[in-house]
């Protein structure tokens, strides 16, 4: 064997090394960041009354184009958890059936859940033994969730993002 | 609330947002980069035979197409059984595996006579041995896949695995030294004629598993119910005791079998378990003042009283200062010093080094074998991949909507990692070498087919963890109130609590 085609086989492996490690960098970076249009996955959450520099998330926009594609949890045990939204309901609850099992001193079994409606979601209480709150209000019936405001469920917050 | 509209209205709203591409199963990225990896395989056994051989043999792509047949078989499986599972996994365990086999062929071409060497069959030797075990722990982990449909099932066998646990712990102690000693580490279960496995690679996971149930169990009585103490808020006993117990079970029984380097990863496990499970800094930092008071006062005795800590102390002296005595104790850490050193950055290529010059090079030292090769420049590819898996498995264990999931994932990247640590630090000299083997690199089937169940259940996890919440192919929002029959289907498991 040639001295050149070895070392042209040594330098070559320990590039196609690197290459594939970056590919692999590739593949998760694109994956953390799909569905992120302009980096406002990691914004910071807003509440409804705060004036943000950008048009208001209002639910009347909410509907056309503004549409909640992600549930975050930013408060309590599951913080940083996010759900992508689909068409079916999201339960909340301890029980191990929920879409979202909350393992809090305050929830209930099945405490709350979320339902999709015409595009704009749905907060609705049952029947749980603390409450569920949107923003500072209690949640009484059906309750239409604008994006960015927090649903507090004992000591768990959760958000709806676009 | 009347959902009379809402079939028509909601899949046009969200079929073609951005949000919905999350929901990719991305199977086409893992296919093209377990390729690349394949490549990478082959691309290395060819540099080999050409540098051992001075000639690259008709026959060098063999053992690759082994590997290549297995783990696209795999790529399958996973295409059927967790079409969601992180992309990234699996190729990189593959690379890791694949370039494992080949060393261990490259070190068996090197022992060969030279007039064999060209004939040497793709199942003889070490590296034909591991891509043999190779072969049996992908089945198995597929296996396993099948099996486990979902990650939250393993807690209902979580009693039964930490039973298991302590019992494959115990075997090695309890056997005499005939079944269970190699080189002074009774760890191993030896079947005469027929090889040896070592049962706590095993145990490793049936015990993370038990802790990662327990610690959701109680974690919130262990973060409320509470001493405090000197600041720091301690458990009540109770509470904390019967993970304390197979804890310290498991740590006695590894001192009594003296090795060390996997009773600091059970410790760490455990730590690291109890700190995500808390979410308090305090466990971690018990966790390492008792580590390095416990490593300090095992060394002082081992000077002092010999008895069960002399080999610790021997180990640390040796990492205090290798050259010493660098022809007797320390020869195998001087050699692979000098390996790594003359490896340099770039390294003396595929083939071209001396890696039998170092005992042990196909276990605890593969790694400053294959520095020798591969120089400074490959080696922290490799370790980067090593990264690149913890971190997705973290990443798994972040996004997962469960607690036992959570757990479990952090805890066994996290185990991973630390096991990498500290072989990769032992041979480096940065901490005293703890036999342990290399995740996927070293040979040794048990560790090969306990790190490939691992993935698997990383792989699992990273599935629950990324698929989509939506319902079936009616959609929930067209029945009003749909209720129980939508959420199984999230859930395929329903976990019965007592």
């Amino acid at each position: 064997m040639p001295e050149l085609v070895i070392t042209v086989a040594r330098f070559g492996f320990l590039i196609l090394l690197w290459i594939f490690v970056f590919t692999v960098v590739g593949v998760i970076r694109r994956d953390l960041f799909a569905g992120a249009r302009s980096g406002r996955l990691v914004a910071a959450p807003r509440t409804v009354g705060a004036a943000t520099g950008q048009p208001a998330p209002k639910p009347a926009k909410a509907k056309r184009g503004r549409a909640a594609h992600q549930l975050v949890v930013t408060a309590g045990q599951l913080a940083g958890t996010r759900i992508t939204l689909g068409e079916a309901q999201i339960t909340i609850g301890r029980a191990e059936d929920s879409t979202l099992v909350i393992t809090d001193d305050y929830a209930s079994a099945r405490h709350a859940r979320l339902v999709p409606r015409d595009g704009q979601w749905f907060v609705e209480d049952l029947g749980s033994t603390n409450g569920t709150y949107l923003d500072r209000a209690k949640v009484t019936g059906p309750t239409p969730v604008p994006l960015g405001v927090p649903i507090r469920i004992g000591r768990t917050s959760l958000e709806l993002r676009p | 609330m009347t959902a009379a509209a809402a079939p028509a209205a909601s899949p046009a709203t969200t079929g073609e947002q951005p949000g919905v591409r999350l929901a990719r199963s991305r199977r086409n990225a893992e296919l093209s980069l377990l390729l690349l990896a394949l490549v990478l395989v082959a691309a290395y056994g060819a540099t080999v035979e050409a540098t051992v051989l001075d000639t690259v043999t008709a026959d060098f792509w063999m053992p690759t197409a082994v590997l290549a047949a297995l783990f696209l078989a795999m790529h399958v499986a996973v295409r059927f059984l967790a079409p969601f599972a992180d992309p990234a996994l699996l190729p990189a365990v593959a690379l890791l595996n694949g370039i494992g086999v080949g060393f261990l062929r490259r070190l068996d071409l090197a022992k060969a006579d030279p007039g064999d060497r060209e004939t040497l069959a793709i199942f003889a030797g070490n590296g034909g041995r591991q891509l043999a075990w190779t072969l049996a722990s992908v089945a198995l982990a597929a296996g396993l896949l099948a099996l486990m449909r979902d990650h939250r099932s393993v807690s209902r066998y979580a009693y039964t695995l930490g039973l298991a646990g302590i019992v494959l712990v115990m075997i090695p102690a309890v056997l005499p030294a005939r079944y269970s000693e190699i080189y002074g580490a009774k760890l191993w279960i030896i079947i005469p004629g027929l090889g040896q496995i070592q049962p706590g690679e095993f145990a490793k996971l049936a015990l993370l598993a038990f802790f990662a149930y327990y610690l959701v169990r109680k974690r919130e009585v262990l973060s409320l119910a509470s001493h405090r103490f000197l600041g720091i808020d301690f458990p009540r006993g109770r509470d904390l005791g019967p993970v304390l117990a197979v804890w310290a079970l498991s740590v006695l029984v590894l001192v009594f079998e003296k090795d060390l380097g996997t009773s600091l990863l059970y410790f760490g496990m455990f730590v690291v378990t109890l700190y995500i499970a808390t979410e308090r800094v305090s466990w971690l930092l018990i966790g390492l003042i008792l580590f390095f008071g416990g490593a300090y006062l095992a060394y002082v005795l081992g000077g002092v009283i010999g008895g069960p800590f002399a080999n610790f102390h021997l180990r640390a002296e040796i990492w205090l200062d290798p050259f010493a005595d660098p022809y007797q104790d320390g020869y195998q850490l001087v050699q692979g010093l000098l390996a790594l050193g003359s490896g340099g950055l770039f390294g003396a290529g595929p083939g071209g080094g001396e890696p039998l010059e170092i005992p042990e090079v196909q276990n605890d030292f593969i790694f400053a074998g294959i520095g020798e090769e591969i120089g400074l420049f490959g080696l922290s590819a490799l370790l980067v991949v090593y990264l690149l898996i913890v971190e997705r498995g973290l990443r798994a264990a972040l996004a997962v909507r469960d607690s036992f999931g959570k757990l479990l994932a952090g805890g066994l990247a996290f185990t991973l990692g630390l096991q990498v640590f500290v072989i990769v630090g032992g041979i480096s000299k940065l901490i005293p070498l703890t036999g342990q083997t290399t995740p996927f690199l070293s040979a040794g089937g048990s560790s090969l087919m306990a790190n490939w169940l691992l993935i698997i259940v990383l792989m699992r996890v990273s599935d629950a963890a990324r698929r989509p919440m939506t319902g079936g192919p009616g959609g929930t929002a067209a029945r009003p109130g749909g209720g129980p029959p939508e959420q199984l289907h999230g859930a395929p498991t329903e976990v019965i609590r007592p």
